[in-house]
């Protein structure tokens, strides 16, 4: 199966092409520039360089989020136009998600951690289950103290990875040795853990509403919150 | 017969989310608007997240719906137009990374659109002939600007707004005069009652021969006013009030409008932007240009609003010269017009 999978949620843009859980190519920028300019002649370059067409996709898939409200409606946007022009389906992988694939088989709980604003992360607990990631809490915006204390009433070893590593990492050490982190690159989501989670849901769920498909924002818009 | 050029174009610079097909440049074949006008009213304006938001859920089925309406198959689209700028980011980049994916999905071309440019093509929808060079007064919500028009590829600003836009300053008088938003149209009817000679508030000409605006004086005037008679326990007509500030702003809209197409030589004026739908700005405009000599054209009142067409208009005279864009295309909110 075929899968073209897309990221733009955090300062990552980056697509890849998986193949029947294989990673057939990956194209990953870790540099601050415009996801906008970007992206889409990222995704023509990874095309063309593979010689894969549009048509020969069996699905896409994104990275939904949470992460830069911008940057994921970016993602959406330019999936959701190639999706519809080339009537493939398309599925939706939150981002936390396939960033807790990076801490692949790890023994503990896997805390990924996206960096928020208003010195927040987005986070969610996983861990892998006999083969399977599960996710064991929702996905939210809490402060690093909360999540921390959260974290104090388990006792598996730790795995922080994301974006939030490195601005709290005072933080995640009051777990003293319970807090374990992955090498850097592990750090950064990553477009081929999309497209292999993409290919997952492709094959047992069902393909996401292009029209109704949104990104997880995980908060509401600044003015609603504030009228309700 | 010649094979007809379908233009599929897409805007999002504010808060409609619109989708129109346009062949060789006049004929709409559709033109879907999702407004969000009901979803900002309980703000009181635009909120840019919020829009932003919609424009995601609303891209596909317009453009779905655009597609149903003429008939018309992905295959038939001979281009993708967009706008890209000016507008608010966010809003903008729905519909710019949407349209970026589908121009290179289609293979075919990328038109990148100015929206001001597109506001005043909505006149060349409804009046192809228009003789040019024209001078475009281009009223809205987000704009104010005198625009020298002297052919399909070469334009100019002629004056801009310094401060608040004309339908800026619309929508914040109605809102002091207690008016539900959006407040131009509703200020509109209820000047209809009023005497515009009732209070003389004041007109903004800036430096001789200027071809600027400034209402934001205008604006205080209205709110001064408002407050003195409530200070002194005088009881307002609003009608007259309203009445009285639309008189102030079309006045000098009209006789600067006129200014700079005796200046420059136009051969007719064109009245663009959803300010362009006011009746008293018609009605003065339309009879200045008479006792001049000038023609005035105004796009019919559904096309002077943010819409999908006159993007797709503006887009058929790029397309013709061909000036495509590259994928890599980015949002500019404050993009110039030349
Ligand atoms: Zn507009």
């Amino acid at each position: 199966m075929l899968v073209l999978g897309v990221d733009s949620a955090t300062r990552v843009a980056a697509a890849a092409i998986g193949d029947d859980k294989q990673l057939v190519a990956e194209l990953f920028f870790n540099t601050r520039k415009n996801h906008s300019q970007r992206l889409l002649p990222m995704i023509a370059a990874l095309l063309a360089e593979t010689g894969v067409e549009l048509a020969d996709l069996d699905g896409l898939a994104v990275s939904l989020g949470p992460g830069s409200f911008t940057g994921l409606r970016i993602g959406l946007a330019t999936v959701k136009g190639l999706a519809q022009a080339a009537g493939k389906p398309l599925v939706g992988i939150p981002t936390l998600d396939a960033l807790a694939w990076n801490a692949w088989g790890v023994p503990g709980l896997i805390c990924p951690v996206i960096q928020a604003r208003r010195l927040e992360v987005y986070t969610a607990l996983f861990r892998w289950q006999e083969g399977e990631l599960c996710r064991l809490t929702p996905y939210q915006a809490v402060d690093p103290a909360s999540l921390v204390s959260l974290l104090e009433s388990y006792t598996a070893p730790v795995y922080f990875l994301g974006d939030g590593v490195a601005p709290y990492r005072e933080v995640w050490q009051q777990l003293g040795a319970r807090a374990h982190f992955l090498p850097p690159p592990n750090n950064l989501s990553r477009a081929a853990a999309v497209a292999i989670l993409g290919e997952e849901r492709l094959r047992t769920g069902r393909p996401d509403d292009l029209s109704r498909l949104k990104p997880l924002y995980l908060r509401p818009a600044p003015a609603e919150r504030q009228t309700r | 017969m010649a094979q007809e050029t379908n233009i599929l174009a897409i805007e999002s610079s504010c808060d409609e989310t619109a989708a129109a097909i346009v062949s060789d440049g006049t004929r709409i074949r559709a033109n879907i608007i999702a407004s969000q006008v009901a979803v900002h009213r309980r703000f009181g304006g635009v909120v840019p997240e919020i829009a932003s938001r919609h424009h995601m859920e609303n891209i596909v089925p317009v453009v779905t719906e655009a597609l149903a309406t003429a008939g018309l198959a992905f295959g038939d689209v001979d281009a993708v137009a967009v706008t890209y700028g000016p507008g608010l980011v966010g809003a903008l980049l729905v519909g710019l990374s949407y349209a970026k994916s589908l121009a290179y999905a289609l293979g075919k071309p990328l038109i990148g659109v100015h929206h001001l440019l597109g506001h005043i093509y909505a006149g060349f929808l409804a009046y192809p002939d228009l003789p040019l060079p024209a001078v475009c007064l281009v009223v809205s919500g987000g704009h104010t600007n005198l625009v020298y028009l002297e052919d399909h590829t070469t334009r100019r600003i002629l004056g801009s707004t310094r401060d608040d836009a004309a339908g800026e300053a619309f929508d914040k008088v109605a809102r002091v005069l207690g008016l539900p938003y959006p407040g131009g149209p509703e200020l509109e009817k209820l000047a209809r009652e009023g005497d515009p000679r009732a209070i003389p508030f004041p007109r903004a000409w800036l430096e001789e021969n200027s071809l600027d605006f400034s209402f934001s004086g205008l604006k205080s005037a209205v709110i001064n006013y408002l407050h003195h008679a409530r200070q002194v326990g005088q009881e307002v007509n609003r009608a007259d009030v309203a009445a009285s500030f639309q008189a102030a702003v079309v006045e000098v809209l009209v006789t600067k409008t006129l200014l700079a197409a005796t200046s420059y030589r136009a051969g007719s004026i064109l009245l663009a932007g959803g300010v362009a739908a006011n009746s008293v700005l018609r009605r003065e405009l339309r009879s200045a240009g008479e006792q001049a000599g000038l023609p005035v054209f105004f796009p019919p009142r559904e096309l002077c609003t943010d819409n999908a067409a006159m993007i797709g208009c503006a887009a058929y005279y790029q397309y013709l010269r061909r000036d495509f864009a590259p994928l890599s295309l980015n949002a500019i909110p404050d993009l110039p017009l030349n």
